[in-house]
């Protein structure tokens, strides 16, 4: 049985034929009845609407229908019910499981009591491995991902795409940029991880500095509540801020890629420009979600 | 049977058990501790801290009376002393001694040190790490213990 937990467990030729299926899928190159009577369980434990959405989506166009748990307060969950027996219970009624949940480790845990395949649609500050697929897939659209340079930017500490993104990329021998507020850099125990990996992170303080060089910008957004004074947060937001005159110092081919929502990290100027792909990128979600469902059920 | 320094002064000859020689220097403690020994076990435990030796400098020793260790057991111990031998004593005699080997996973030895880690909540899930170059990885969350793995011990 196969689940897709965390990319860490992905080696590169694994993350190449899901991307070499989303691409397939995305070239109307698919069976529409591949899933035909398949059973999809949608299990979010907190709320994603549109990550559950493109899950609902890539089953429908597969033929395939999803059971969605509803609300947690409305489940057993809410009368304490621990993950591992609402796992074992629903793991009858469908034919793979779909699971959001805020404790790190809940999908691995959720796949030692499954009876069929479980996919980790993002657990708290963990891993969401649909979303790095589609991260690279939508990299892997505008250029080859060997030897990338790429840039990462705003909240590293808790941004678990970026952590996600970086493991993933060290498969394809990138060199990473990172560059954060003071006090949400990378973790030491990440940069560790890469450098086991092979591969080395370069910390700037001002994207700047490092833009004219790279190949990616990967933008995120840097929470409010992580800072204590309103004031410094709005120093912080605005010296991250992504303008058409800083894109305007890049290579041309250097691609834009935010995980969305953005709220003002990026100016909405920037959408009109070529170098915008973060809603190409959001686009592409169902078709990699289509690849994650056939590859685990097909 | 440790020859290092006069014998009988510092411990005793023991007639059955084990004899865990060449602890890193300190950690003599917290070997009991993650051998499940303490103040509430039975066994009769000697230790001995920073005991000169030639070949690791200062080395700990420690000799559990009437218990033979498994090896699950020894090679938890390689996390924190990782030049430790074992000696299996029976009757006086050294029967068996044997290197430690690091483990590839340790199973409910340590606590996870993340609060947000499903192993620290009432899930049936038992603490379970991998053992890497740099120090351990949660299996779960992916966390990874660098330092002071004993301070973490379960
Ligand atoms: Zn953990």
């Amino acid at each position: 049985m196969r689940h897709i937990i965390s990319v860490r467990d992905l080696a590169r030729e694994a993350i190449d034929g899901l991307l070499d299926r989303a691409a397939e899928v995305e070239a109307r190159q698919y069976d529409p009845n591949l899933l035909r009577g398949r059973i999809l369980g949608l299990f979010f434990f907190e709320p994603s609407t549109r990550t559950r959405m493109s899950f609902e989506s890539a089953m429908a166009r597969l033929g395939g229908v999803s059971l969605n748990m509803g609300s947690v307060e409305a489940s057993s969950v809410a009368k304490g019910e621990t993950l591992a027996d609402t796992i074992r219970v629903v793991s009858g009624y469908v034919d793979a499981i779909v699971l959001r949940h805020p404790k790190e480790g809940a999908a691995r845990l959720a796949s030692e009591f499954a009876s069929v395949p479980v996919i980790n649609a993002g657990d708290g500050a963990g891993q969401h491995p649909s979303q790095t697929l589609l991260d690279l897939y939508t990299i892997r659209k505008s250029m080859p991902l060997d030897g990338l340079r790429i840039g990462l930017l705003g909240d590293l500490r808790y941004g678990r795409t970026t952590h996600s993104l970086a493991i993933a990329l060290s498969l394809y021998g990138a060199e990473i940029a990172a560059v954060a507020p003071k006090g949400l850099e990378l973790p030491s125990g990440i940069v560790q991880e890469l450098a086991d990996r092979g591969t080395s992170v370069a910390e700037y303080s001002a994207v700047e500095d490092v833009i004219a060089d790279l190949d990616v910008l990967y933008v995120t957004r840097i929470q409010r509540e992580r800072f204590p004074y309103t004031a410094s947060y709005l120093d912080v937001a605005s010296s991250y801020r992504i303008t058409p005159e800083l894109v305007g110092l890049a290579r041309p081919h250097m691609i834009v890629l935010h995980p969305l929502p953005r709220i003002d990290e990026i100016d909405p100027r920037v959408d009109a420009l070529p170098n915008a792909k973060y809603f190409e990128q959001a686009h592409h979600g169902v078709s990699v979600r289509m690849a994650m469902l056939s590859e685990v059920m097909g | 049977m440790t020859h290092d320094g006069p014998q009988g002064l510092l411990i005793s000859p023991i007639r059955h058990g084990t004899v865990i020689d060449h602890i890193t220097a300190g950690q003599a403690l917290n070997v009991l501790r993650i051998l499940g020994i303490t103040g509430t076990t039975t066994e009769e435990v000697s230790v001995a801290t920073n005991v000169a030796s030639g070949r690791v400098g200062r080395k700990d020793i420690v000799k559990i009376e009437n218990r033979e260790l498994c090896k699950e057991e020894v090679d938890r111990i390689a996390l924190l002393a990782p030049d430790a031998t074992i000696n299996i004593i029976r009757e006086f005699t050294v029967i068996e001694k044997k290197g430690v080997e690091h483990p590839h996973e340790l199973l409910g030895v340590v606590r996870c040190p993340n609060p947000g880690c499903i192993s620290n909540t009432a899930e049936p899930a038992r603490s379970r790490f991998i053992v890497v170059p740099n120090g351990l990885r949660c299996h779960y969350c992916d966390w990874l213990i660098s330092k002071e793995i004993a301070a973490h011990i379960l």
